[in-house]
């Protein structure tokens, strides 16, 4: 009987040493509490090829946004396959809080300035919301005059873009963009409609922990009489480099303004209209 | 003599239950480069620590997400283009180290100590072998621990281009205040 107790005993003790041997990371990760974390760098730059990205600007971060397209590649030697004509847009964007965003820019092309008000309004958790999403407004003036307008005053020269973005980091590599769109032109010609809506598709993938492809699409949802204006379509290479992302893309579209882009791209991109160009952003 | 045997198996069993453990969800873990053109800080202030005063183990864990930094863009950068969060969430610490009978007896006093152990970052695994102190004071249990590591030995490259903002060396800190814990 008592033979029988201490095996029992032993056996018991045995197990509880066993027990206690446990490693001391398993404890750890058993205490380790799932903590819900918003999702970062789902897309590095505000801009994804010519257009807007969920991302905002941190409190009192200031970025400098120095963007050049040529001209068309199809141009031949002739033209130094666009190199020959160049446009550009700087802009300021700067960080009110971290969810408040506002910009001003000019766009050689067209001589267009233009302002923006960025909120995001969502973030993506790792847990719970599966999106995030980001508000945009912007206004744009053109001061170039545009000859096929009887009265081009000031007011027919104002435009203004809501943009709703709306992303998704599918992976850790994948992030994707819906961008509902609505463009709003004071003034337009005859064939053209005063509001369009468009819708824009966006993906990054990274290649690795510096490199991305870009890709961006404005689909027109609202149709013109006019047949001149195509859908901006671009892709890119992203390269980051802390402080610094520069994007070098192509895309058919010339203009570097919300109205420009989506709603008066006049490139064929399958014709071969193709503009290469680049953004390098600057965060200070 | 079967008595004897008995007592011993008992005692065992009651010096297993006795208090040993001791562990904090606040340990903060600070980590400073200095470098020509930027001092670069980052603080942890939910890292997990659990230490054996018994055996003489101890172990961290904490999520590389929950370091924070003054600036957003650099914290960013850290988990997307360094230690890579996503991929590597945790920082993980896993070290033994000779408690004296009066240490484990939780005396007053301070103890330096020195800590073998094996550090994982990044997925990689490297020995450390670090002097730490483990002080009680009325009864409360406070560990305190400073050590240099090499940002290269944890596979985590940095670019050229901002070679001269983030130093190969990083000195770590970490302070942890443990509870009781069964």
């Amino acid at each position: 009987m008592k033979r029988i107790l201490n095996t029992l005993l032993l056996l018991l003790a045995t197990s509880a040493m066993v027990y206690a041997q446990e490693d001391l990371l398993d404890i750890l990760d058993s205490e380790q509490e799932e903590v819900e974390t918003t999702v970062s760098s789902i897309f590095k730059a505000q801009r994804l090829i010519n257009g807007h990205t969920v991302v905002t600007r941190k409190a009192k971060e200031l970025e400098f946004l120095i963007s050049h397209r040529f001209g068309r590649i199809n141009g031949g030697i002739d033209q130094f396959f666009g190199l020959d004509q160049a446009n550009i847009r700087f802009s300021l964007e700067y960080g009110i809080t971290d969810k408040i965003t506002a910009g001003v820019g000019r766009n050689s092309f067209e001589k267009v300035y233009d302002g923006f008000v960025k909120y995001n309004l969502l973030e993506q958790k790792t847990t719970g919301t599966p999106v995030a999403v980001t508000g945009f407004s912007s206004m744009a003036i053109r001061t170039a005059d545009n000859f096929a307008f009887d009265d081009d005053d000031f007011n027919s020269k104002v435009s203004y873009t809501h943009q709703l973005f709306i992303a998704r980091k599918m992976n850790e590599n994948l992030s994707l963009q819906l961008s509902p769109t609505f463009v709003h032109r004071n003034k337009v010609l005859d064939t053209q409609k005063n509001d369009l809506l468009a819708l824009g598709i966006g993906s990054r993938y990274k290649l690795s922990t510096r490199m991305a492809i870009n890709f961006e699409y404005y689909y027109r949802l609202t149709e013109e009489i006019t047949t001149d204006f195509k859908d901006a379509i671009g892709v890119g290479v992203e390269i980051e480099t802390g402080g610094h992302v520069f994007h070098l893309q192509l895309s058919n579209s010339r203009s570097m303004v919300e109205r420009g882009f989506i709603t008066e791209t006049r490139g064929d991109f399958f014709g071969g209209d193709i503009h290469f160009g680049f953004n390098i952003s600057r965060v200070f | 003599m079967k008595a004897i045997y008995s007592l011993m198996c008992l005692l065992m069993i009651v010096s297993l239950s006795a208090q040993d453990r001791y562990l904090t969800r606040t340990g903060e873990i600070t980590f400073f480069s200095t470098a020509p053109l930027e001092d670069i800080e980052a603080k942890s202030d939910k890292a997990l620590s659990i230490v054996d005063l018994a055996k003489g183990q101890v172990a961290v864990d904490m999520l590389m997400k929950s370091f924070e930094f003054e600036k957003k863009l650099m914290q960013e950068h850290f988990n997307e283009n360094y230690v890579e969060s996503d991929k590597y969430p945790k920082a993980k610490f896993s070290g033994t180290f000779n408690p004296s009978d009066a240490l484990k007896a939780m005396e007053d006093g301070v103890y330096e100590l020195d800590v073998k152990g094996e550090l994982t970052i990044h997925g990689v695994t490297n020995p450390v072998d670090t002097k730490a102190t483990l002080s009680v004071e009325s009864g409360k249990l406070k560990g305190e621990v400073k050590f240099n590591l090499t940002v290269k030995s944890f596979d985590i490259k940095i670019p050229s281009v901002v070679a001269k903002k983030i130093a190969e060396e990083v000195e770590v800190t970490g302070i942890f205040n443990y509870e009781p814990y069964n």
